[in-house]
């Protein structure tokens, strides 16, 4: 059977199994729409969690970013983690006990002020639209290769299909999704894992093959062949730190407290029966997501040596040792097709050569003229990757479906929370508060449906890499409503005012830091400043600055409060009253 | 509810630890110290480089089910677990 068939297959019998799901478990009150009647296990909870935290970023484009970046990506695969400590630690287990269906809910309720609740509408969705972008350009590279069209066709095709999804199910059918999602993304991203590293080192867990020796008899170590190959093909060391360690230092943190602060992770624990379950459901979640992320540096790694080893078969710069264009496998020209990989023959000599900065005195002696791979888009890496290695045509299907599973189960997700912060809190919380559930229910469908279609607009010209892009919303969402919530929670008596203030320069100081390097609303031509460290503030990069940002706002925020009256009695009992688990009932609707 | 406040504190306490550890595993040895570590090797595998790609997650899958057990057992210390 030949790929497109097979693709075709994997993906509509995926496709098949999350309808009937979603249609089984169709939601019919508002709580179940958005928080699935808080009857979900810890360990299914932490299992839909991971599928809804595990994005197109996470699946498709973070592998490709260590393939390219080596050590330096590493601020992706801790980042992403480290911020469920944060979450089960220092927000789960309380806002599990606060029992509401929102986070802008709770920070109404916590501050005593529509004005906050609004200010925290606002930072999630922008935090979220800016994350459904990630999504959507994870979407139309997937969807580009398997329908053979060219990106542009691909994401609206993908824009479609997610519009459809996410309107039809609500929470309770979008959490049994995920768990399926999960099943499917998690297989999917394991066994070309395992295949490969099995081929390379022999030994078939990736975690390990990534320390072993290779199989070619060389008897070195994968990662000092790796290191080997980079150098003497003039690009950078792959273990070694390429980029500043303030930067690394700034992303890690805005990645982490961004997890602790995405809206739609932070409504997956409020699904939970119980506070200690909101604790462990954290931990599961973990286990989940760190099966992928434990696996990712394998599989980058083993992507980035099978590639330089494809192109360049022999010996750098004698003869007859690049692979011939007209010989090369058919990976190369599906995804030529895509417009995400160019090659050019610079030289005329119908020969590939693949190589970095570091061989500019030498390549005039070996007749180059210029690296010739004028454009691989990282975000390709990991569904080539299964083509590079050879493997069988059901494991390239069998990706395929996972990339999409993944990138749907997030985009939902975030869709959800966008639609719950426009139904349930702006228009049922402030502006139209006599509306029934019904009507509720039909404005947040409306409302996802606007948010894809701002969402994929902005997608046709994202401003990075799925996974850049993505870190951006974890700026977002760590400038303005993580120090919004643990303020709430760990400082009694901060206030309205203060909060306020926080969210607003937080986020306010992050977004203009954004929009200066990377064009207002994402517009590239609308930029103040080339992208560039000579013009960053004290070189930190806009991805970095979400951590800079929160410590504004927490700065602010507590500065503030000082010079303003505490918050009423019965809101300081509010705070004592979250603190301990004894109590908790299951969320009511006001 | 003196003991509430006692609860608290103690939970805090335990958070501050936890929270170092986890600060520790990540910036310290997978950012800060990664050239010192990275001298020592794991198999194949430099140590600074481990902790960043490997074992920062592992550790922190660790630090989170040690938190809620230990918090479970002072829910019941201070009778305010839930039923």
């Amino acid at each position: 059977m030949d790929l497109k068939t097979m693709t075709f297959l994997v993906v509509g019998a995926t496709f098949a199994l999350y309808i009937w799901i979603a249609i089984k478990a169709r939601a019919s009150t508002t709580a179940e729409f958005y928080v699935a009647g808080k009857g979900i296990h810890p360990v299914l909870n932490g299992m839909a969690t991971g599928a809804d935290w595990m994005s197109a970023a996470s699946f498709i484009s973070m592998a490709g970013l260590i393939a390219f970046k080596g050590y330096d990506a590493s601020v992706y695969l801790m980042g992403w983690t480290g911020g469920y400590v944060l979450l089960a630690m220092l927000l789960a287990p309380y806002l599990r006990k606060y029992g509401k269906f929102t986070v802008p809910e709770f920070i109404g309720d916590r501050f005593y002020s529509n004005t906050a609740r609004m200010v925290a509408i606002i930072c999630l969705i922008t935090a979220s639209i800016t994350y459904v972008i990630g999504q959507m350009k994870g979407i139309g590279v997937a969807f580009s290769r398997f329908l053979e069209v060219d990106f542009t066709t691909g994401l609206v095709a993908g824009m479609a299909i997610v519009f459809i999804y996410a309107v039809f199910g609500g929470m309770k059918g979008i959490t049994y999704t995920q768990i399926a999602q999960y099943c499917v993304l998690i297989f999917a991203y394991t066994v070309p894992a395992v295949f490969i590293s099995l081929h390379l080192t022999g030994n078939p867990i990736p975690q390990l093959g990534l320390g072993s020796t290779m199989a070619d008899g060389s008897g070195m170590y994968l990662l000092d062949k790796l290191d080997l190959i980079c150098t003497d093909l003039g690009f950078a060391k792959y273990t070694a730190q390429k980029g500043s360690t303030l930067n690394m230092f700034l992303l890690t943190m805005s990645l982490m407290i961004g997890t602790a602060g995405l809206p739609h992770v932070i409504t997956r624990f409020f699904t939970v029966p119980k506070v200690r379950d909101a604790r462990s459901s954290a931990g599961w979640a973990l286990v989940f997501i760190a099966i992928l992320y434990t696996t990712a540096p394998a599989v980058g790694a083993m992507a980035r040596l099978n590639l330089m080893e494809t192109i360049q078969t022999g010996e750098v710069g004698a003869p007859n040792s690049n692979l011939v264009y007209a010989e090369a496998p058919s990976w190369f020209s599906n995804w030529e097709h895509t417009g995400l990989l160019k090659f050019e023959d610079k030289n005329a000599d119908g020969k590939i050569q693949y190589y970095g900065k570091g061989l500019a005195d030498k390549e005039a002696s070996y007749g180059w003229k210029g690296n010739e791979m004028v454009k691989v888009d990282r975000d390709i890496m990991v569904l080539a990757n299964p083509e590079i290695a050879n493997l069988p045509n059901w494991v390239i299907a069998l990706v395929a479906a996972g990339g999409i599973a993944a990138a749907l189960s997030t985009a939902a997700g975030l869709l959800l929370a966008i639609a719950a912060a426009i139904s349930h809190d702006l228009l049922k919380g402030i502006f139209t508060p006599n509306i029934d559930e019904k009507q509720e229910l039909l404005a947040s469908r409306i409302a996802m449906g606007g948010a894809i279609i701002v969402a994929g607009l902005l997608g046709m010209h994202p401003p990075g890499f799925a996974a850049q892009v993505v870190a951006l919303a974890f700026g977002l969402a760590a400038s303005s409503i993580f120090p919004a919530l643990m303020l709430g929670i760990f400082v009694k008596r901060m206030n309205s005012t203060g909060a306020v203030c926080g969210m607003l320069a937080g986020l306010g100081s992050t977004l203009v830091y954004i929009f200066w390097f990377k064009g207002w609303f994402f517009i590239p031509e609308w930029r103040m400043a080339a992208d560039n460290a000579n013009n960053w503030l004290l070189g930190i990069s806009p991805g970095s600055f979400g951590a800079v940002g929160a410590l504004i706002n927490f700065a602010v925020a507590l500065t503030v409060c000082q010079f303003t009256e505490p918050p009423p009695e019965h809101i300081q009992h509010l705070v004592e009253d979250i603190r301990v688990p004894a109590g908790s009932g299951s969320a009511s609707d006001h | 509810m003196k003991s509430a406040s006692e609860y608290w504190r103690r939970n805090i306490k335990l958070v501050v630890a936890c929270l170092i550890v986890w600060f520790v595993v990540s910036f310290g040895f997978g950012i800060f110290l990664v050239d010192t570590l990275n001298s020592i090797s794991l198999g194949g595998y430099k140590l600074g480089f481990w902790f960043a790609q490997q074992g920062s997650i592992y550790i922190f899958v660790g630090l989170i089910f040690f938190y809620a057990s230990k918090m479970n057992k002072l829910d019941r210390e201070f009778d305010v677990h839930e039923d």
